[in-house]
């Protein structure tokens, strides 16, 4: 009886799940296998459009013959790479009209015209010209032959289904002389944008774990910039950070803290002297990191507060006996207590970081040293059209990503066996 | 000792005054007003002159009629010191003082003597100053994302400190660019296609996580541990890595420029953290209700719906506003699949609007405002279930 109530649960519970494990296998697993199989191939953004073959219908009458028309269909492959083969034609017509002298590749059977029109190599043109006649000497309608639409069928080579694969996707990428800079971008935006987003979140929440007036509102407007919508942040950011006519600059030059306007998305690097030393600065990147952290900091913001109302309050009285100062009282009780969540939150944030494209794109399209290997699958996919370099950046990525997960599943293991 | 908090007393006081009056002065700059210097050292000095005095007046007398005085010292100082400004400038920094002097009444002889009190004191400023300089840089942008939208182009060039609202125009002149976007740029389109896609993903995907949370939750099967483990790990996984694979089937497909195309890969996207975020709570749900229910006669349809179902709104509702917050706010994919301006979500439509020739930015920013006002209107109203689920679906972001 049990084994058999076992055996409907399990089945019920099959029944249960599958449609979602479908679905995420179908539109997020195997498309990351799929980018697998693409970075091994030489395609690119125009081979995507599957090749048709193309018929226009155009109908003239003859001269001092209305019982008489010609159908002149200008046929053409659509494609410009490649060929057509076995290209199938079919047209209906309406009742009572008959074709004279029909070519031999097509042939004509209760109303219905059907043509074999063999292979069309890429770019390929030919007009087929048809004269019908009406059977019972009648005046020919034009509207009505115009009616039908001929239907066309052919078949083409997928470049995406053949056999042919290539290493030069991965050679180009490990090759190029960007790659170590591409690198270095994408880990110093991800580093110093999680970094900034913990510290500031450290600092909000220990604001907002104190009693004043407001605080819950407080607390939701902390999360605004986490909860808008990032086109339209990113664009307000771009118009305050605008040289000529934003409001940043404005201010900084009628305070005369800066003599003339700084282009902080477009320009890629600032040299500042400190203490005698020169040393350059990558402002738009900078900039790039400081709107990240403005935009993220109210997530960790949130987890800490979270973890800072739970800190048992006799820990901070004990402290207060032992005469502790509130900078002693922060290191030695509240960041011990919340260095695991910011362990978590780092981690987490290190990888979505990591992989952060919109922040980017909207705010300098990858412009002045911004471009990180996110915004590089964008460029080599789309805006280069060559998707298997695309794929093959991708892949980069997914590599890096499975090495953040599995020092992540380590830790977060880890904290469990300690708990 | 007693020297030294009385010194950091004075200087940090007075350090916090100004940084207040700072933040003071550049909202009245951004109102258009022609203000250019801050003052530094004038307003440091005597603003640890009136802290000396604050201490030595101790509780000699009545303590507002002490804030009163000393806060109307300070305004008439700097009333002097910047010229020709209007009335409410003045206001304002009689206002801030006031506020200014109210915090620092504890800090008399007897809290200064004290172990540190220094350092109390200086944590206290800093978190006050937080509070301002975050709630400043914080909403400033949205501010004027706002005001921007009010304004007319020549205004905008003319002054790009102005962001005063003149309520003087009239409304119809206030909200021209609304009625261009909505008219010209056919955000009224755009948004229906937004509430559609972001509403079609939360149903889409309750209707596919409930059954399947349920099953990870409650039932025994083969497989249910590496399940729950690899929903976590699909999660991680970003849009970016899908977008060309995606793209590329999709474009063979013909499911590209399509809402059902969106909708499907939204869907997907949600569905490992909606899956995540109610077998958790399904969990918490004591199990001795559905053996009452299996009692009862139930099959397993009847009881997610007749008892977990019910039980669990909470939880559902957090998933379903985390889920359309997701998907309205969506840019990556829409960018991808949609080319077409029929199809657009208003964050396509946005961004095509700024990639287009010259689109005026108060038309953008009004885009903008259209926007982003569903989204925080819905995070203020609902806050404690979205809080929820941003807390629950952070791994995301």
């Amino acid at each position: 009886m049990s084994t058999k109530l076992a055996k409907i649960e399990k089945r019920t519970a099959y029944l249960l799940i599958l449609p979602s494990v479908l679905l995420v296998f179908s539109i997020i697993l195997f498309p990351i296998f799929s980018n697998i199989w693409i970075s091994f191939k030489n395609v690119e953004l125009k081979d995507l459009r599957i090749p048709e073959p193309r018929a226009k219908k155009l109908v003239k009458s003859i001269k001092d013959n209305p019982n008489q028309i010609k159908i002149i269909y200008k046929l053409r492959n659509s494609s410009l790479i490649q060929e057509i083969t076995n290209v199938k034609f079919k047209d209906k017509y309406p009742d009572d009209i008959e074709p004279i002298d029909l070519d031999n590749k097509c042939q004509f059977k209760s109303n219905l015209l059907k043509c074999e029109l063999g292979n069309w190599p890429k770019k390929y043109r030919e007009n087929l010209e048809i004269v019908f006649q009406n059977t019972n000497n009648q005046e020919i309608s034009k509207k009505d032959i115009k009616s039908y639409k001929p239907k066309l069928s052919g078949k083409s080579q997928n470049i995406l289904l053949t056999y042919e694969f290539t290493l030069n996707n991965f050679k180009k990428v490990i090759k190029d002389k960007a790659f170590i800079d591409l690198l270095s971008t994408t880990f110093y935006y991800t580093f110093f944008g999680t970094i900034g987003a913990i510290v500031f979140g450290i600092l909000a929440a220990q604001m907002v774990n104190q009693k004043f007036f407001g605080r819950t509102f407080m607390r939701s407007v902390l999360l605004f910039p986490y909860v808008a919508p990032v086109v339209a942040l990113a664009y307000t950011w771009e118009l305050l950070l605008d040289p000529t006519s934003g409001t940043l600059n404005n201010l900084l030059i009628n305070y005369q803290i800066i003599d003339g306007p700084i282009n902080l998305l477009g320009q890629k690097y600032v040299t500042l002297n400190i203490l005698g030393f020169d040393f350059k600065l990558r402002l738009a990147l900078t900039t790039v990191i400081i709107f990240e952290i403005w935009r993220y900091f109210p997530l960790a913001f949130l987890f800490i507060l979270a973890r800072l109302q739970a800190v048992p309050k006799e820990l901070y009285e004990a402290a207060d006996v032992d005469g502790a100062n509130p900078l002693q009282k922060f290191l030695n009780i509240t960041l011990p207590q919340i260095l695991a969540v910011i362990s978590i939150l780092f981690m987490i944030r290190f990888i979505w970081n990591f992989n952060k494209f919109e922040d980017i794109f909207l705010l300098t399209g990858g412009a002045s040293g911004t471009r990180t290997l996110p915004i590089n699958v964008y460029q080599q996919g789309f805006s280069i059209g060559d998707i298997g370099m695309g794929s093959a950046v991708s892949i980069v990525i997914v590599v890096f990503l499975l090495i953040f997960m599995f020092i992540y599943f380590k830790l977060l293991g880890k904290r469990a066996d300690e708990n | 000792m007693k020297i030294k908090n009385i010194l950091t007393y004075c200087f940090i006081s007075s350090l916090f005054l100004f940084s207040l009056i700072c933040i003071w002065k550049i909202l009245v700059t951004l109102q258009g007003i022609e203000l250019i210097n801050f003052n530094f050292n004038k307003l440091f000095i005597f603003g640890i002159i009136l802290c000396v005095i604050n201490l030595l007046i101790g509780k000699k007398l009545n303590l507002n009629i002490k804030l009163i005085l000393l806060a109307l010292l300070f305004s008439i100082f700097d009333y002097f010191i910047s010229l020709n400004l209007p009335f409410w400038y003045s206001l304002g920094i009689f206002l801030i003082s006031l506020f200014f002097f109210n915090t620092i009444k504890n800090y008399d002889k007897n809290f200064l003597s004290k172990n540190h009190s220094s350092q109390k004191l200086f944590f206290n400023f800093l978190t006050l100053f937080g509070i301002t300089l975050f709630s400043f840089v914080i909403l400033f942008p949205f501010y004027m994302m706002l005001v921007t939208s009010f304004k007319t182009q020549a205004l905008l060039l003319l002054n790009p400190l102005d962001f005063s609202i003149n309520f003087a125009q009239g409304l119809p002149e206030l909200f021209k660019s609304y009625f261009v976007v909505f008219k010209d740029y056919n955000f009224g389109r755009y948004m229906l296609t937004s509430t559609i896609v972001s509403l079609g993903t939360v149903v889409i995907t309750l209707i596919f996580a409930i059954p399947a949370a349920y099953a990870v939750a409650r039932l025994n099967f083969f497989g249910k541990n590496f399940l729950s483990t690899s929903i976590l790990i699909i999660y991680l996984f970003p849009a970016i890595v899908l977008v060309i694979p995606l793209y590329t089937i999709f474009s063979q497909l013909g499911l590209r420029n399509s809402i059902e195309g969106l909708l499907i890969v939204y869907t997907a996207t949600t569905l490992p953290v909606a899956i995540y975020m109610l077998q958790g709570y399904f969990k918490s749900i004591p199990k001795e209700l559905e053996e009452a229910g299996i009692i009862d006669g139930q099959n397993w349809l009847g009881i997610i719906f007749k008892i977990i179902l019910p039980l669990s709104l909470p939880a559902i509702s957090s998933v379903a506003l985390y889920v359309f917050m997701i998907a309205w706010n969506e840019f990556l994919f829409s960018l991808m699949f949609l080319d077409r301006p029929n199809t657009f979500t208003l964050s396509r439509a946005i961004q095509f609007l700024n990639v287009g020739a010259e689109t005026p930015r108060q038309y953008l920013m009004a885009g903008s405002v259209v926007v982003t006002l569903p989204i925080l209107i819905i995070f203020v109203y609902f806050e404690k279930y979205l809080v929820s689920g941003l807390t629950a679906g952070s791994v995301k972001g």
